[in-house]
């Protein structure tokens, strides 16, 4: 047993080695999500145990039920794929940020700010669909313009201004609701889109009816355009290009001529669009209200950062775990009946925390199994030339001298 | 049988796919300075990295006074007596002396830190060894000679008796190289023993009794250094002769390339210019060298010159276009190249391959890209073509991640790209800092070949010994003013040195100061 064992062991090993950039990134995702779904059952365990009834069948079965019912039926599917289309573009509005070095914790505000001029567009300016979503698109921008502009002017950091964004746009977006009486119908909540302003809401290609589920719509599928337009802007312009230089080496980038402050700006400025989108998507949907009297930061603009950490910011990757962290959210639901919904964000904090946390360890082995393949290459580069090459020809004259002291050390 | 206080006989490192140390034989004797010459990559730093038990060897044996040790792990070393300066110290910036030199050791009562008798222990030591050092400075406040004084009493704390020195002159001025030669024939004196690894023949012909030269992993030698001289040593470090620079004299012309008109810049250390009122011209055909100790305004006049720090007064005019305001693109653009003079800082972006390092100047002119878009195929293709012309060695060619090349190859690319761009001139800071004997040629040979081509280069060096080699003209920095303009074929180190430390200022500069 132990020598089999030994001999896995071993091969893996190899193979870990033999492993490419590109998988070693996706294998540590995965490991790291196995690592955060092992730690949710265990606090299901310990919530069981300091229970006055303990029945520990009900944390195999809760955690059965999040695994699974996110695929469950097409009901669950369609609304896993509804949850994860605003999910994914904050999360790609994240990953972009990261990839020019900026950390955009202010993904909420923009998607608040989005989400409010969405509604007004649709409401108030009886827009359709689509140019209510370009106003989203425009207004996030703008809300990630101040701070980006912040940062290239003034050097101020991206993570303050932006937090403090967030709540300026929170209560500011309450502020100019209040004051639009127009568009809420009771104190708290905004008029319903089907009531006020049907040609706002995003089509559903008729398959609302045919799948007879409220949660259909084209969301998603402009979310993965996004993702795959920023994989193409990514790694296939020059913006692209300068995007990453500077995130990677600013002052090699302004050294090359790259105007980094200009790249900061349009970085954080397309960054506020994604996340503004991301706000339109989710209150064009139909099926969500604003509640005008919220005091809480919307947490889709958070939830955008492990998205984007685990997928290491590659806009491809970003559409996957979206969809991932949505299958968690609707198998959290499924879970209710057992634990309250408190219970359950707490559960999905623990996944996706651990997921994250585990990232950055897992990322911290993948650094050590570079850094050492990185060392091995050096020394390889260093040694130019092979050996055999280098070893002296007959002419290359050794002056006697020193073989014959050299000779007597090795006598000696 | 002679005294050997280290052997290190028969050392074999493997690394896949190279060896790193091939049978290689070190016998330090007891009381002696004995040097480790070799290039970069000969394998100097993984022998001692296998004698600090670093690496296990897969061959070959240690011995200490005769008897076989067995060196698994740094502290072994440390309990044989063996102690390191590293090239790059290492030491916290915010501790004070003292705090460094007990830090890993520090003595205590009852969990207390207590440091009156080892004050008293180091005051004695830096007294005996001659070490001037203060000891309740901070190291981020105190000179980098002084930090290396106190790597030294570092390894004399800890009693160690066999000191290793990893290129210890590399940091220093020409002063403070002074100084530490005598502070290691007093370590001698006391009863220490000195490995010194270096790739500077006159400073092992100064200061060492015995040499062991390395080459490519191989041990090729070890001779007495009164027996030998400079061109022996180098022929065996290189396995070839080096030939000295073949310069032809300059075919200067009237053309201005480069016109510095009253630049002043501001200092980010301190509230004076870091370059105050400095006007010189660059013709085409001729290497101009700013000589000077480092620090004082070369860096900031460079930064001005090419646009990474905003002037504060004066004029640059680049191929008769007025530049003083244009953007570094611009610069470029208009014919201005530059090697920087920190290769990791702005020379390259680490984590980009090759191919995209090479690229970085290009990728948004016409051919490069299609309305924005990357044509990949051209920067292969540019790439393999500078790959293939300037010779630069990697694993993974154009693939390559910058971050994993080695040193030369690193500073070849950057060459390779600057020189590419077919400006005008040629800005150099520092183009050989940090590489070994074949590849300083290499790079030198590049930027004469450059002067011939009628291109302008302004190259600012810290070594004397390239300025007077490649220089046809030279001007002296000092605190952020032009003090001389001297002929390299009449003037000598010396005359230069005066003027670097400013003991001297020639008349026609006299003028100009006072600005202060």
């Amino acid at each position: 047993m132990m020598a089999l064992f030994k001999k896995n062991s071993t091969a893996e090993l190899k193979t870990i080695k033999e492993l490419s950039d590109k998988k070693v990134t996706i294998i540590s995702s995965v490991s790291s999500i196995f690592v955060g779904l092992l730690f949710g059952l265990v606090i299901l365990f310990i919530i069981e145990i300091i229970k006055e009834y303990s029945d520990f069948t009900n944390p195999f079965y809760g955690f059965v039920n999040l695994m699974t019912s996110g695929i469950s039926s097409i009901g669950n599917i369609l609304k896993l794929l509804y949850k994860a289309a605003p999910l994914m573009m904050t999360g790609l509005a994240i990953g972009f940020a990261f990839k020019a070095g900026l950390f955009n914790i202010g993904a909420t505000g923009q998607y608040t700010v989005g989400a409010f001029f969405a509604l007004i567009a649709a409401i108030l300016w009886q827009f359709p669909w689509w140019a209510a979503l370009i106003v989203a698109m425009i207004t996030g921008a703008l809300w990630g313009f101040i701070p980006g502009l912040f940062k290239a002017i003034f050097n101020i950091n991206e993570v303050i201004t932006t937090i403090m964004l967030n709540w300026t746009a929170l209560f500011f977006v309450n502020l100019l609701f209040y004051n639009n009486p127009g568009i809420y119908l009771t104190p708290e909540r905004t008029t319903a889109l089907a009531s006020a302003n049907p040609s706002a809401i995003l089509p559903d290609l008729g398959l609302k009816v045919a799948l007879n589920s409220s949660y259909v719509n084209i969301g998603i599928f402009i979310a993965i355009l996004f993702a795959i337009l920023i994989y193409i802007i990514m790694e296939k312009t020059t913006f692209g290009f300068e995007i990453k230089a500077c995130g990677h080496n600013k002052n090699a980038s302004v050294y090359a001529g790259i105007k980094a402050k200009r790249t900061i700006i349009y970085t954080m400025l397309i960054s506020g669009a994604l996340a503004g989108v991301g706000g339109g998507i989710q209150f064009l949907s139909g099926t969500v209200q604003y509640t005008v009297s919220n005091t809480t930061l919307m947490p889709m603009g958070f939830n955008g950062i492990p998205v984007a950490l685990l997928a290491f910011s590659n806009p491809i990757g970003i559409i996957f775990s979206s969809l991932f962290i949505s299958f968690l959210q609707v198998g959290g639901e499924n879970m209710q009946p057992i634990y309250s919904s408190e219970m359950v964000n707490v559960i999905l904090a623990v996944i996706i925390y651990f997921s994250a946390f585990s990232l950055i360890l897992s990322q911290f082995i993948r650094k050590r199994l570079n850094m050492r393949s990185i060392d091995l290459e050096i020394a390889a580069n260093r040694l130019e030339t092979p050996l055999e090459e280098n070893i002296p020809p007959k002419e290359e004259p050794v002056e006697p001298v020193i073989e014959k002291s050299s000779k007597k050390e090795v006598e000696k | 049988m002679e005294n050997y206080i280290i052997e290190m006989n028969n050392i074999r490192k493997e690394f896949p796919g190279i060896v790193a140390n091939d049978d290689i034989t070190l016998k330090l004797r007891k009381g002696e300075i004995h040097a480790l010459l070799g290039e970069n990559g000969a394998g100097k730093s993984t022998l001692m990295s296998v004698l600090f038990g670093l690496y296990v060897p897969e061959k070959g044996e240690i011995r200490k006074n005769g008897e076989v040790v067995k060196i698994s792990n740094p502290n072994d070393a440390n309990d044989l007596g063996i102690g390191m300066v590293h090239q790059h110290f290492k030491l916290v910036e915010v501790f004070t002396v003292l705090e460094n030199i007990i830090l890993g050791a520090e003595p205590t009562k009852y969990g207390f830190l207590t440091t009156k008798e080892t004050r008293q222990k180091v005051l004695e030591l830096s007294e005996k060894f001659n070490l001037k050092v203060d000891i309740d400075a901070k190291i981020e406040d105190i000179s980098v000679g002084m930090q290396q004084r106190v790597e030294i009493l570092k390894m004399l704390y800890r009693e160690n008796e066999i000191l290793i020195f990893d290129e210890p002159t590399a940091v220093l001025t020409p002063q403070e190289i002074d100084e530490l030669i005598k502070i290691m024939k007093n370590l001698i004196i006391e009863g220490k023993s000195i490995l010194f690894i270096s790739h500077k023949l006159n400073e092992i012909m100064a200061v060492c009794d015995r040499v062991t030269v390395l080459r490519k992993g191989k041990y090729i030698g070890t001779v007495d250094v009164s027996k030998t001289n400079i061109d022996e040593l180098s022929k065996m470090m290189v396995g070839r002769k080096i030939d000295s620079i073949k310069k032809t004299p300059a075919k200067k012309s009237d053309e201005i390339v480069l016109d510095v008109r009253n630049l002043t810049v501001s200092s980010k250390l301190h509230k004076n210019n870091a370059v105050n009122n400095v006007s010189f011209q660059v013709n085409a055909g001729e290497i101009l060298c700013i000589a000077g100790i480092e620090g004082n305004g070369q860096s900031e006049l460079i930064y001005g010159i090419t646009g990474l720090e905003k002037i504060t007064s004066g004029q640059i005019v680049l191929n008769g276009k007025d530049v003083t305001k244009a953007s570094i693109r611009e610069r470029n653009l208009n014919g201005m190249s530059h090697i920087p003079e920190d290769r990791h800082k702005f020379g390259l972006v680490l984590d980009f391959n090759l191919a995209q390092n090479l690229a970085l100047k290009k990728y948004f002119q016409e051919g490069y890209h299609n309305h924005g878009f990357i044509n990949f195929d051209k920067i292969h293709e540019h790439s393999e073509a500078l790959i293939k012309q300037y010779d630069i060695r990697s694993g993974k060619g154009s693939d390559t991640i910058a971050r994993s090349m080695s040193g030369g190859n690193q500073q070849k690319a950057i060459i390779a790209r600057e020189i590419d761009c077919e400006s005008k001139l040629l800005v150099a800071v520092q183009p050989t800092r940090g590489l070994d004997v074949g590849a300083i040629e290499n790079i030198h040979k590049m930027i004469i070949q450059e002067r011939d081509a009628h291109k302008a280069v302004l190259l600012i060096s810290l070594e004397l010994e390239e300025v007077l080699d490649l220089s046809d003209r030279i001007l002296v920095m000092f605190n952020g003013q032009i003090v001389a303009e001297l002929n390299p074929k009449k003037t000598t180190p010396q005359e230069i040195g005066l003027y670097m430390v400013g003991a001297k200022v020639q008349e026609k500069f006299t003028g100009s100061r006072g600005g202060q």
